[in-house]
């Protein structure tokens, strides 16, 4: 949960996603809740498949069929979306919850303007004229640092380098300055020297607006830099949330602390980076009991019949059975301490 | 965009040659020209005098440079059926294909490109279904039977509509024109209703695919997720990505609903080019199957040039790529 | 690892994935999604029973039909232009009335099937036979030859098929005597449809073969010496047998209705051993004195034909490409 005590702005419970097949429903995302309080930066990490690009489609109410929430809730601002008409979900879209995609070569339209795609959008949530929007659109390009912003307000996108063209998806999903950004992969797209600069940019821009974000992601460097707190999934499931600091500096779950050994520490001096073994089961070969049980250095028998849930480990959650006696928890910490 | 224009206008030419090339050879292979043209009891100097006056005698190439230096000029020489200018035979009766084509295609259009976004946006319902269950029938069923099933009902059974012929049309200097006399009008309705329908149903199928293929783009998910409404989505998003490939497939249909005209004008015994092409073909009649041909080639040609210039307009990707270009556009 | 974007928008659904270029292409064709997607349509196994009946009674004309068209001595023109058994004025004898000559139409319309389909499937197979040697060339070859033959392919997809047909039916009219041309019918609209459907055939290889020609195992079957043509072929094949199947289902279709389209220009087969496109032809003429049978019942016989061939290419088209649906 979050640690602040007011409202959360998000909050996702028990949510499962699933896609029906002839061979039987696949459980793409499998009962998982969080919170995200209002400006903060929730990270939600995972290997491709984990299901959390999946998740972020359903708080925008984006799924595409077959795939459908099967359970559970979303509740913006203690209101619940995941029900609403189209209408009035598409109202909420853009307007309260902001969206930024992987790939800014393919998020934009290349047949229209930057300045009409941005026109539209303001037009569409906020009561101005044309002139006005094209000034505010101006001054969200400006904003969002885009160099001769006056002169290339009207240019397509096939003008624009990756970049830039990330930064005018940045300043579209901020026409409407919503209370949320769900940020999809934002810089996987990007070429390594940009990256941060986006996420600079994003950080800088949801601080300054007050916008919380939900930053979706596998790059770990991404999260530490930019996220307050950070939700690791793995194959549909939330295998440990909690604050960053503690996250990165003291993996609980034996998964997390797998993905911390693959990050490249400069100035620790390490002979190998870790690396775990084998690979995230596909849905429909999820094994029965803890799904990451086939990979886990520490697996008991327990592990491979019954499911961990997340429980209370420090200032985070976790869902491994390691956590469920103090015992468990001074050996991982004493493994977390290197 | 003048490097550009000047590129496909030679290669447009290339092509013209290359066709002038076949017509050329159906000449020199097909029977014997002379023979054509002479009668029976024609003397072996009359013969051979003819021979001399057109040309046959001169080396292959410098006939087929004459032969292209007057196909340049639209003179493909004498019919041997009728025994007339080709060029003239050709010219009467482009009017009437001509609007044929152009009110198939204007039916065609009209009808598909709307059923095609319907469909395309709405796959799962119970009209989109049949719609294309109906399209599929009509792709199925030949362009002739269309024709006579038509007749049959409207012509035969209804009597609402004339079943042949092109009424009565108004003549503007040399051209024939049916839009002009309620006669005129009645008589278009049945062949031009028959020569659409396919392209109708290829247009619908054409615009179904692009759209559920640009629906599922990038870009358009993102136009969702920034709150626009459907409105906007679908029919300025989606429908203007639609469009380069359909502006192509369109503007090369065009061009077969010139040459499919010949079977509906068969059916409708329609006076127009692709009647007097059919008759060629039954008789043999090489200058004016040449000409035809090469005349195809062209309409063909010409569009693919205005369907290029089309893009320019559609696509701005496609515009020069000034490094920092002023707002044109 | 690298994220793919197709996360959202497609699970790891086990899908049937005919280009994936195992040897096993046979097998999972029988094996996977397809049989089950054939289970699944109620349409699509209606035309398939369509389509086997048309193919059945074609085939077995002879034995099937009540009356010989082409045996002149049981043909009374006493009996031409009768209706349908059913209606007031028709005769048990036959069943679908009989046409202009006295010919009984439900035979004469089996044996005009029997034409219908020959010159359809003879076609295809000169196409497909013709499309896929030259994309196998064109694709291993490679150069200028590539190029000569995509070029072509190209500019024929461009042009109307019906008016490559004419054009060379037309000339082979000049060519041939008229008596040779009708004996020669059926290869002359084989070799004319079949011409103008190669080129999809070429292209679908073509692309195949490029992505084969550069894989490692090629490369290490010409280091130990054996012919690098001979086992592209029997890699290419089987690959694009699929896409090859349905290109050459769709093509039947439109095969029947070429060469009815050209019968019914009167380029095609003779009134008097007819195909379907001809009967249609002779019998409009009769349209506007009533005699609406001696058209109809051969033109619902053609549709249904094309339109169960086209269902069944459609249905094989999307079995085979999961991601098209």
């Amino acid at each position: 949960m979050s640690n602040s005590n007011e409202q959360p702005l998000l909050s996702v419970r028990n949510l499962r996603i699933e896609f029906p097949t002839r061979r039987g429903d696949l459980v793409a995302v499998d009962d998982i809740s969080f919170d995200i309080a209002p400006g903060e930066i929730l990270g939600v990490v995972g290997e491709s498949g984990a299901g959390k690009s999946l998740t972020g489609a359903a708080i925008i109410g984006l799924l595409e069929p077959p795939g459908r929430i099967a359970q559970g809730e979303i509740l913006l601002e203690g209101r619940r979306i995941d029900n609403l008409p189209y209408e009035e979900i598409r109202a909420i879209r853009g307007r309260q919850i902001g969206a930024i995609f992987q790939d800014p070569l393919t998020s934009l339209n290349p047949l229209y303007s930057v300045s009409r795609q941005l026109i539209e959008t303001i037009r569409t949530h906020l009561p101005l004229n044309e002139r006005q929007a094209r000034d505010r659109a101006l001054e969200l390009l400006e904003e969002v640092g885009i160099p001769g912003a006056s002169e290339r307000i009207d240019h397509y996108p096939h003008q624009f380098s990756g970049g830039m063209r990330q930064r005018v998806v940045i300043a579209l999903a901020l026409c409407a300055e919503p209370r949320l950004i769900i940020a999809d992969e934002p810089t996987t797209a990007l070429d390594v020297s940009i990256q941060a600069q986006i996420i600079s940019l994003l950080k800088r821009l949801c601080h300054e607006h007050g916008t919380a974000v939900m930053l979706v992601t596998h790059d770990m460097g991404v999260i530490a830099e930019a996220a307050d707190r950070v939700a690791v999934m793995y194959s549909g499931r939330i295998a440990e949330i909690g604050p960053v600091q503690e996250v990165v500096r003291a993996a609980k779950h034996p998964y997390t602390h797998g993905l911390m050994g693959s990050i490249p520490h400069i100035g620790h001096h390490v002979d190998q980076l870790t690396q775990i073994q084998g690979s995230m089961p596909r849905l429909q070969e999820i094994p029965p009991g803890c799904a990451f049980n086939p990979r886990c250095e520490n697996v008991t028998d327990r592990c491979r019949v019954e499911r961990p849930n997340l429980q209370a480990a420090a200032h985070s959650e976790v869902a491994c059975h390691l956590f469920d006696a103090p015992r468990d928890n001074s050996q991982m910490e004493a493994r977390a301490g290197e | 965009m003048i490097a550009f224009l000047i590129r496909r206008l030679l290669q447009a030419i290339a092509v013209m040659a290359v066709v002038a090339l076949c017509a050329f050879f159906m000449f020199q292979f097909v029977g014997d020209p002379v023979n054509q043209m002479v009668g029976e009891d024609a003397t072996n100097e009359d013969r051979e005098y003819l021979r001399e006056q057109l040309g046959l005698n001169d080396p292959i190439p410098v006939q087929f440079a004459n032969f292209a230096i007057k196909a340049a000029q639209g003179d493909f020489g004498v019919s041997y059926q009728h025994k007339r200018k080709v060029s003239i035979l050709i010219l009467e009766r482009m009017p009437a294909t001509l609007e044929l084509a152009v009110t198939a295609a204007i039916i065609a259009a009209l009808l598909g490109v709307p059923a095609g976004v319907y469909t395309g946006l709405r796959r799962f319902g119970f009209t989109s279904k049949l719609i294309m269950t109906l399209s599929l029938v009509g792709i199925s069923l030949p362009t002739f039977l269309i024709g006579i099933l038509l007749i049959y009902l409207f012509a035969v059974i209804l009597g609402w509509l004339p079943s042949f012929g092109r009424g009565e049309v108004v003549k503007l200097g040399t051209w024939e024109t049916n839009y002009l006399s309620v006669s005129g009008l009645k008589s278009i309705i049945l062949p031009a209703v028959t020569l659409g329908l396919f392209q109708m149903t290829f247009i619908m199928r054409l615009i179904r695919s692009e759209m559920l293929e640009v629906l599922r783009a990038d870009f358009i998910k993102f136009a969702r997720a920034r709150g626009l409404p459907n409105r906007l989505v679908h029919y300025g998003h989606a429908l203007k990505n639609t469009l380069v490939p359909v502006i192509t497939i369109i503007g090369l249909q065009l061009g077969s609903l010139i040459a499919f005209a010949i079977i509906t004008e068969t059916v409708f015994q329609w006076p127009g080019m692709g009647q007097l092409f059919l008759q060629a073909v039954q008789v043999v009649d090489i200058p004016i199957m040449a000409a035809y041909l090469i005349l195809i080639a062209f309409f063909f040609v010409v569009i693919n040039l205005i369907v290029d210039m089309l893009y320019y307009v559609v696509d701005p990707r496609l515009r020069v790529d000034l490094p920092s270009g002023g707002g044109h556009g | 690892m690298v994220e793919q974007t197709t996360e959202s928008a497609h699970p790891s659904v086990p899908v049937t994935e005919i280009s994936a270029g195992l040897p096993s292409t046979w097998h999972r064709i029988w094996d996977s999604d397809v049989f089950y997607s054939f289970r699944a349509s109620k349409v699509t196994m209606v035309a398939a029973f369509v389509t086997f009946m048309i193919f059945f009674l074609a085939t077995f004309a002879p034995l099937v039909a009540p009356h010989s068209p082409f045996d002149v001595a049981t043909i009374d023109l006493m009996d031409a232009e009768l209706p349908p058994a059913w209606e007031a004025e028709g005769d048990q004898r036959f069943l679908l009335g009989t046409d202009n000559l006295g010919r009984d139409l439900w035979s004469t319309i089996l044996y005009g099937t029997r034409i219908s389909l020959v010159v359809g499937f003879l076609s295809v197979i000169f196409g497909l036979v013709v499309g896929v040697s030259l994309g196998l060339i064109s694709g291993y070859v490679g150069g200028f030859v590539d190029a000569f033959i995509m070029r072509v392919a190209e500019i024929q997809l461009s042009i109307p098929s019906i008016l490559i047909a004419l054009l060379v039916a037309g000339t082979l009219r000049g060519v041939l005597s008229a008596e040779a041309y009708n004996d020669a019918i059926v290869y002359v609209l084989v070799l004319t449809i079949g011409t103008s459907i190669w080129p999809q055939f070429a292209r679908t290889v073509r692309g195949s073969t490029l992505v084969e020609r550069n894989k490692e195992y090629v490369l290490a079957a010409r280091v130990i010496g054996l012919s690098r043509l001979a086992i592209m072929v029997r890699h290419v094949l089987p690959n694009v047998m699929g896409p090859v199947l349905v290109i050459a289902t769709i093509n039947l279709a439109i095969a029947i209705l070429t060469e009815a389209t050209l019968s019914f220009l009167g380029v095609g087969v003779p009134p008097t051993e007819p195909s379907l496109g001809t009967m249609i032809s002779e019998g409009q003429n009769y349209l506007f004195s009533g005699l609406w049978w001696i058209t109809i019942f051969p033109g619902i016989v053609l549709a249904a034909l094309v339109l169960a061939v086209n269902l069944l290419g459609d249905w094989l088209r999307d079995a085979l490409n999961p991601k098209l649906r």
